[in-house]
């Protein structure tokens, strides 16, 4: 009746010992470790590298302890925490530029348990100390941007079809053409849609939620003939997509250049993104190069201004289709709305010296479509002024507004009228990063300094331990040898879910803690039903034996139904919840997971082991029964 | 060793009255202390910044609150955290200075007073996050009494559910009550203490219901108040040993945990606490009242497959 059968008791003894196993690499300790990224994110590490760094740290007497390839990153785990910054530095100096140096820690556990996949919990960075950013991409501007670039097309798309318009400008994202009569308006309808589908174009514009567009209201008002041109929705959605990606690479960039281990950089719902930062401690220069919105675009000055349009510009009274602006030595410039490039048309850019003046300069290098560009727009328009732009946040800048002397071809192109040499430095890494292809900003920001994370880890695990020697001899005292059995099951319950968490790879929290602590709290519930229940048994007369069989039946459906009610609560914190609260759930849900097959089934086989094979037991040692009537 | 020597069942129905004008009472108090005073929310619902900065030495408070006049901020509380070389700066949500600016304005503005500091924790939340993690936790509360009254229906029957989950809520609007009262931080960690608590208090009027189903079924002369009153003297044992363990792991954080889990483990021992009570003196006496006899309960006990022992 009491007794499991040979397979029963082999296959939990098998899942114990396997839990063991992968539990063991969370008390080995973490080594210091270099890791070798390449300075492009997303390119391997050639072997050669490998070999060229092995050998730089062999010269030097640099003893590693495994060299580890991930991702294309590699990683050598060494001795001595003394030697971690001598070996970047080492490494810095002869690798060269091309590649990025960062310290890291690995998992000290014995190489047999890595090969078989045996890994300590992931750490949250509460737990470990460093970043954690949201931001908020706003993608209201690349509307706008995409706007004005369209305005160029249907300008010369008219023209070459010798339809008249009397103006065309945009106003809060929307593009308006105003027609004389009703017919050219039709005509210039019906050419455009053909020419573009991405488009829509209609008659009149839908002021509901864009709203704010004065200018066209007051034509509208007027009865002027007015073709409205607004972006469709599909291409609207692709744009914010391509936005979005080229965003996450260009941090993804970005962070490489910091030297930062393990960056995690992820996309979360439609406009938002995370970055985590483990590790890092000077967190005001990741914000300046993760936060930095610095944006490069080159306009046309509009040179035919008179001084008189210019005041009026400054007064308020901007002409269609400029843009006032300033430059370093706040002269008012005004410039044409349309950009001839941004910063992703270039490929490379470098700080340099201009030979002639000494001043410092940055050295661009563009793409294909880029160079062509820039060539015909330079050859039509020697002897204006082209405009480099600096955008950031609210402030645009002009850096430099230079005449154009001969046609530009080649695509090499220098930027002059910086500062200093720092800033030639500070404006090639955001150029050559990449820029972002929208705006963004920080609206979560969570930091924890490194020593904080140790005392958490502390925290953490003092409670557990604590909580769970109160456990153990409360329950033992309480329900003697059975409480002991309890108190078994409870520890392996710890042990698998420990295990369960270092597999899944899931991210340990503080509250992941405090779940841990609680799981032992709760878990001991079904042990207590279990117990009281075979005590129950004897009280109504029946044999230790027959007890213990009907105590472990008539528990399980009550263990049953308390666990998912609980089940039910913890998939609702890790539905909804987000940081924190999330790391809560993971640990609790877990717990009551592992809870179930512990206090079941381990006790049980426990007790089998003990009482199953007697033949005959005067008194089950589960503490006194006080008889009560019935 | 057995801590309940009862003899004859206690007669906890016949106190059903004098139970339920406490429970209401507390629930007035409760409502009414969250209405009159409100929750402290947390930056983490609220928006704003709150920066832990540790110090080598006792930290001069008065010092640090002139220093940080010049950022032109309202309101800007510095405080002792835990000890006195620990300080909390909370900033509000400032349309001027963004999230990223603020906290290393204030670690300038720090440095200028000494570097004996170190910034150990920096939270820092745009009040339309806030917004959103106030509404994901509303919506956990609901999804989870709605999970709740499916399952319970689904394994008991409608009456028991509803008893459960208002026994459940009970409990909750008290340890709001509780937070309103003494003004203590309510942040996400708190919350998630919260949905713990609804999910485990819930387990007690499971164990108890489940006692109620299984006498029904034995006792089958006895009366509606005779089977909760065996039932729940019955499980006695069990609930006062399940919350003492589970209260002595919440001790066990309170003394270890720090201060961040401190409020976190503050909800749950008033989780716990009323757990037992609400269980005890709130899900019966409310199934009892909805009207739970042996024929309601007979469909479910026919149709109930005999559950598996392991």
């Amino acid at each position: 009746m009491n007794q499991y059968s040979r397979w029963q008791n082999i296959s939990i003894l098998l899942i114990v010992l396997l839990s063991v196993i992968y539990a063991i690499p969370n008390f080995f300790g973490e080594a210091p470790a270099v890791q070798i990224m390449s300075l492009k994110s997303g390119e391997k590490i050639d072997p050669i590298v490998i070999s060229q760094a092995e050998n730089i740290l062999n010269e030097n007497n640099i003893s590693t302890n495994g060299t580890i390839l991930t991702d294309g990153y590699v990683k050598f785990k060494l001795e001595n925490n003394e030697d971690q910054l001598t070996a970047k530095g080492l490494l810095e100096e002869k690798l060269g530029p091309n590649f990025i140096i960062a310290l890291n820690l690995l998992p000290n556990s014995p190489n047999w348990l890595e090969a078989i996949g045996g890994q300590p919990m992931y750490l949250g960075l509460d737990l470990r100390g460093g970043v954690h950013f949201l931001m908020q991409v706003d993608l209201s501007n690349i509307e706008a941007k995409e706007s004005t670039g369209k305005i160029n097309e249907i300008r010369s798309t008219l023209r070459e079809n010798k339809i008249r318009y009397d103006q065309i400008d945009v106003e809060s994202g929307s593009i308006f053409v105003q027609f004389a009569d009703e017919k050219d308006l039709k005509k210039a309808k019906a050419l455009l849609t053909q020419t573009d589908s991405s488009f829509e174009f209609s008659k009149r514009i839908n002021l509901g939620s864009t709203g704010n567009a004065p200018k066209i209201k007051e034509l509208e008002k007027d009865n002027k003939f007015i073709l409205t041109v607004a972006s469709s929705a599909a291409n609207k959605e692709e744009m914010t997509k391509f936005a979005i990606k080229q965003n996450l690479e260009t941090l993804n960039n970005r962070i490489n250049e910091l030297g930062v281990a393990e960056p995690v950089i992820q996309q979360q719902g439609d406009n938002r993104i995370v970055v985590q930062l483990p590790g890092v401690q000077d967190t005001a220069k990741a914000k300046e190069i993760i936060g930095r919105t610095a944006l490069l675009e080159m306009r046309l000055v509009d040179d035919e201004a008179s001084p008189s349009i210019i005041d009026e510009a400054i007064a308020g009274n901007i002409p269609l289709g400029r843009e006032l602006y300033y430059d370093r030595n706040d002269n008012p410039l005004l410039l044409k709305k349309e950009v001839i490039l941004t910063g992703e048309n270039i490929n490379n850019a470098g700080p340099g010296v201009d030979n002639q003046t000494g001043q410092s300069i940055v050295s661009l290098t563009l793409d294909g479509k880029g160079a062509n560009v820039f060539k015909k727009v330079t050859r039509e328009n020697i002897g204006k002024r082209i405009a480099i732009l600096l955008i950031e946040k609210e402030l645009t800048e002009i850096i430099t507004a230079p005449v154009i002397k001969s046609e530009i071809g080649g695509g090499r192109v220098q930027i002059t009228g910086m500062k200093n040499a720092q800033e030639a430095t500070d404006v090639s890494l955001l150029l050559r990063a990449g820029s972002l292809a929208a705006p963004m900003e920080i609206i979560e920001e969570r930091t924890v300094g490194p020593s904080m994370g140790k005392e958490n880890i502390q925290r953490g695990i003092q409670s557990t331990l604590w909580g769970f020697i109160a456990v153990i001899l409360l329950i033992s005292f309480y329900y003697m040898l059975f409480g002991i059995f309890s108190s078994i099951a409870l520890t392996i319950n710890l042990i698998l879910l420990i295990a369960v968490l270092s597999t899944l790879q899931a991210t340990l929290t503080l509250p992941g803690l405090a779940a841990m602590a609680l799981t032992v709290g709760m878990a001991i519930d079904s042990n207590v039903l279990i117990n009281e229940r075979i005590r129950d048994e004897i009280r109504n007369g029946n044999t230790p034996q027959a007890s213990i069989h009907l105590g472990y039946q008539k528990a399980w459906g009550t263990i049953l139904d308390s666990n998912i009610t609980t089940l039910i609560a913890g998939l609702a914190l890790f539905m909804f919840g987000t940081g924190p609260i999330k790391g809560f759930a993971v640990v609790h849900v877990l717990g009551i997971l592992t809870s179930m097959f512990s206090a079941i089934l381990v006790s049980r086989a426990l007790v089998n082991l003990y009482y199953g094979a007697k033949r005959k037991i005067n008194k089950l040692n589960i503490g006194e029964i006080y008889k009560v009537n019935n | 060793m057995e801590f309940f020597r009862v003899k004859n069942d206690i007669p906890f129905m016949k106190y059903r009255k004098f139970s339920a004008a406490i429970s209401i009472i507390t629930f007035i108090l409760a409502f009414f202390f969250l209405f009159q005073k409100g929750l402290n929310y947390g930056v983490d619902f609220t928006g704003g910044t709150i920066i832990e900065v540790s110090y080598q030495e006792k930290a001069n408070l008065d010092e640090i609150r002139e220093q940080l006049k010049s950022i032109n901020l309202n309101e800007i509380q510095v405080q002792n955290f835990g000890t006195d070389k620990d300080v909390l700066i909370r900033l509000p949500i400032n349309e001027q200075i963004s999230i990223a600016e603020l906290s290393e304005t204030v670690n300038q503005e720090l440095s200028v007073l000494g570097n004996n500091f170190e910034i150990k924790r920096v939270e820092s939340v745009g009040s339309q996050v806030g917004e959103e993690l106030f509404e994901n936790g509303a919506l956990a509360i609901l999804f989870v009494c709605i999970g709740i009254i499916l399952y319970l229906s689904l394994r008991f029957e409608w009456r028991f559910a509803l008893s459960a989950v208002i026994a459940n809520m009970h409990d909750v609007i008290i340890i709001l009550g509780f937070f309103a009262f003494f003004q203590w931080e309510f942040n996400l960690t708190v919350l998630a203490a919260v949905l713990a608590v609804l999910g485990y208090s819930v387990n007690e009027s499971v164990v108890v219901f489940d006692r109620v189903r299984e006498n029904f079924r034995k006792m089958r002369r006895a009366s509606v108040t005779e089977v909760m009153n065996n039932a729940i003297t019955r499980t006695m044992s069990r609930t006062i040993m399940t919350h003492l363990s589970t209260q002595t792991v919440v001790i066990s954080m309170l003394i270890f945990g720090g201060e961040i889990l401190h409020n976190f483990s503050l909800a749950l021992t008033i989780g716990i606490l009323f757990g037992i009570y609400s269980s005890i003196m709130v899900g019966c006496p409310m199934a009892l009242w909805l009207g739970t006899n042996h024929s309601n309960l007979a469909g479910s006990i026919s149709e109930k497959k005999e559950t598996e022992s392991p």
